[in-house]
């Protein structure tokens, strides 16, 4: 009975905090994942290079959900380059290269570790951090 | 509702026969993706390999004339399986994609521009994927027939769509997703009174019941060997002797000809013009084996056997509230196909918790995207059944369905 859909997952996605709109939003972008069929629009409103509010929009499966709830926890109220070193230690973790420290500062969104074993749903784990990622790359 | 298992078939003991069974220890549900192979298809291909590979067609020494022989009694068994006029009809190829490839590249040659195709919104992929190629290269027009809300191509349907442009009809006999068995021969029949060819995509049907290409009144019909029993690697093009004949080939090469100059060539007699370079003999051989097996277990016992085991599950399926069936109503319209949705559950977090129970299903778009933008849902979940499935696996299958929106967060249905 046991699966990597953990509490922590379970409760992100049922019961998403950042599930909505952002009021004065100043960037959007569109994330695709076609082997889940995930579509998720991520919002954030930066200013000054720090990442004042953020939320997503759109469907996929649980883990793709959850993953961008977490990500949103951890990134909201951050610098956008401290946003990215988080996602780069996401990343990380995926690849199972990530240290016992580094792996806290990740929080709640370490729940995703044991995605790295399901090859197939790692896209669905990354949906929303790639997505971000780019969006603070164009910006 | 059928509650006896009335094929008398010992499962225990059918179950002996498959390694994999055996060893892997869950419980698989994912038999229209591909069945699972009893030992003796498995032995048939080593044996073949260990006693007596040769090239086949080429060779003018002992083995290679057996492994010819041997390759060649596996395309009259499959003559006989689906009641074809001679073994020349049978075309063996990598997979029913590449059966359906040959035929629209093979048959689409003879469209012309402002000609049209009909393919129906249930057809996998590879029955609707090379017809809009063809129909690309023609200039021709593709047409969609759609399903009733049973997954089942209506003739009358049909008919509304045939004209005197009609070149090609090409329908799936039975749908992977729905399931339902269609009436081919008053559809092909229907084709016919047009003038236009009839092909029939056969990957889900022949597999679980018998079926006999001249009582359907089709042109072509394609199937593949490894969902019934038999290796990967083996597909099969079934078409009207005087229709391949007319037919230009679609790979060339090796073996295909009778005669090659710099300028010329002059194509072998059907089926060879459509078999170039080295062919899969020991698969072709192993499935011989696998159809032996199976009419030695008899088809009909196996089609009532999976019967039963579909009116199970379905019956179990829909007392689980949340859990809606795609397509018919009726379990008996399914013959072991069930696609389903778990309301607010993604298909493949279900498909997910079902493995951590050690159930192996399939969950995604089943290689049928259009049909599941017409059925508004993005993707589905899909338990298919073998006559070799048990009771205890229905069960296991039922009580981690039952579970799954609990162990996803959702909140309780009331009933």
């Amino acid at each position: 009975m046991n699966t990597f859909y953990n509490e922590i997952l379970i409760d992100h996605n049922a019961r998403p905090g950042h599930h909505h709109a952002v009021p004065g939003a100043n960037m959007v972008l569109e994330g695709v994942n076609p082997s889940c069929g995930d579509d998720i629009v991520l919002q954030l409103k930066v200013e000054d290079g720090v990442i004042l509010d953020g939320g997503f929009a759109g469907d996929g499966c649980a883990i793709s959900r959850a993953s961008a709830d977490m990500m949103l926890d951890l990134v909201i109220g951050k610098t956008v380059e401290e946003a990215k070193r988080l996602s780069s230690l996401f990343m990380k973790m995926i690849r199972e290269e990530i240290s016992g420290e580094e792996l806290e500062e990740l929080q709640e969104a370490g729940a995703l570790q044991d995605i790295s074993h399901m090859p197939s749903r790692v896209k669905c784990a990354v949906l929303g951090w790639h997505t971000m990622d780019e969006m603070l790359e164009k910006n | 509702m059928n509650r006896i298992d009335q094929s008398g078939l010992d499962i225990g003991k059918i179950r002996e026969d498959f390694p994999l069974l055996d060893t892997a220890g869950l419980a698989y549900l994912d038999n229209s993706a591909t069945s699972q192979k009893p030992l003796c298809v498995l032995e048939a291909e080593k044996d073949y390999y260990s006693r007596y590979n040769a090239n086949p067609m080429r060779g003018l020494y002992s083995i290679s004339v057996m492994a010819t022989d041997a390759y060649e009694e596996g395309r009259a068994l499959t003559a006989k399986l689906i009641g074809a006029s001679c073994s020349e009809e049978i075309i063996f190829t990598r997979n029913a994609s590449e059966s359906l490839n040959l035929a629209a590249y093979s048959l689409g040659s003879f469209l012309k521009q402002g000609d049209e195709i009909i393919i129906s919104v249930c057809e996998h992929h590879s029955n609707m994927l090379p017809w809009r190629a063809a129909a690309a290269r023609a200039g021709a027009v593709v047409r969609y027939l759609e399903p009733d809300a049973s997954g089942e191509l209506k003739v009358e349907d049909l008919e509304a769509l045939l004209s005197e442009r009609t070149r090609i009809v090409t329908l799936t006999h039975m749908s992977n997703v729905f399931g339902y068995l269609n009436d081919i021969r008053a559809l092909a029949g229907a084709a016919h009174r047009f003038g236009a060819w009839f092909v029939a995509d056969g990957s889900q049907s022949i597999p679980h019941i018998p079926v006999n290409v001249r009582e359907l009144g089709v042109d072509l019909m394609a199937f593949s060997a490894h969902k019934m029993l038999g290796p990967m690697g083996v597909g099969v093009l079934w078409g009207r002797a005087e229709l391949l004949e007319k037919m230009p080939p679609f790979l060339t090469g090796g073996e295909m000809i009778t005669k090659v100059t710099l300028d010329d060539c002059t194509w072998a007699p059907i089926p060879h013009k459509f078999e170039a370079g080295t062919v899969n003999a020991g698969g072709v051989i192993a499935f011989a084996e696998a159809i032996r097996y199976a009419e030695r277990i008899g088809r009909d016992k196996m089609a009532l056997r999976e019967q039963y085991l579909t009116d199970l599950a379905a019956d179990g399926m829909r007392k689980i509230p949340g859990v809606t069936l795609i397509g018919s109503e009726k379990a008996q319209d399914h013959h072991g196909v069930l696609t389903f949705h778990i309301r607010d559950v993604h298909p493949h977090d279900a498909a997910a918790i079902f493995d951590a129970d050690h159930i192996a299903v399939r969950a995604g778009h089943h290689c049928a995207q259009p049909l599941h933008k017409y059925l508004g849902v993005p993707s589905t979940i899909r338990a298919s059944l073998m006559f070799y499935n048990t009771e205890e696996e229905i069960g296991l299958f039922l009580e981690t369905l039952s579970t799954i929106r609990e162990r996803m967060g959702c909140p309780k249905i009331e009933e």
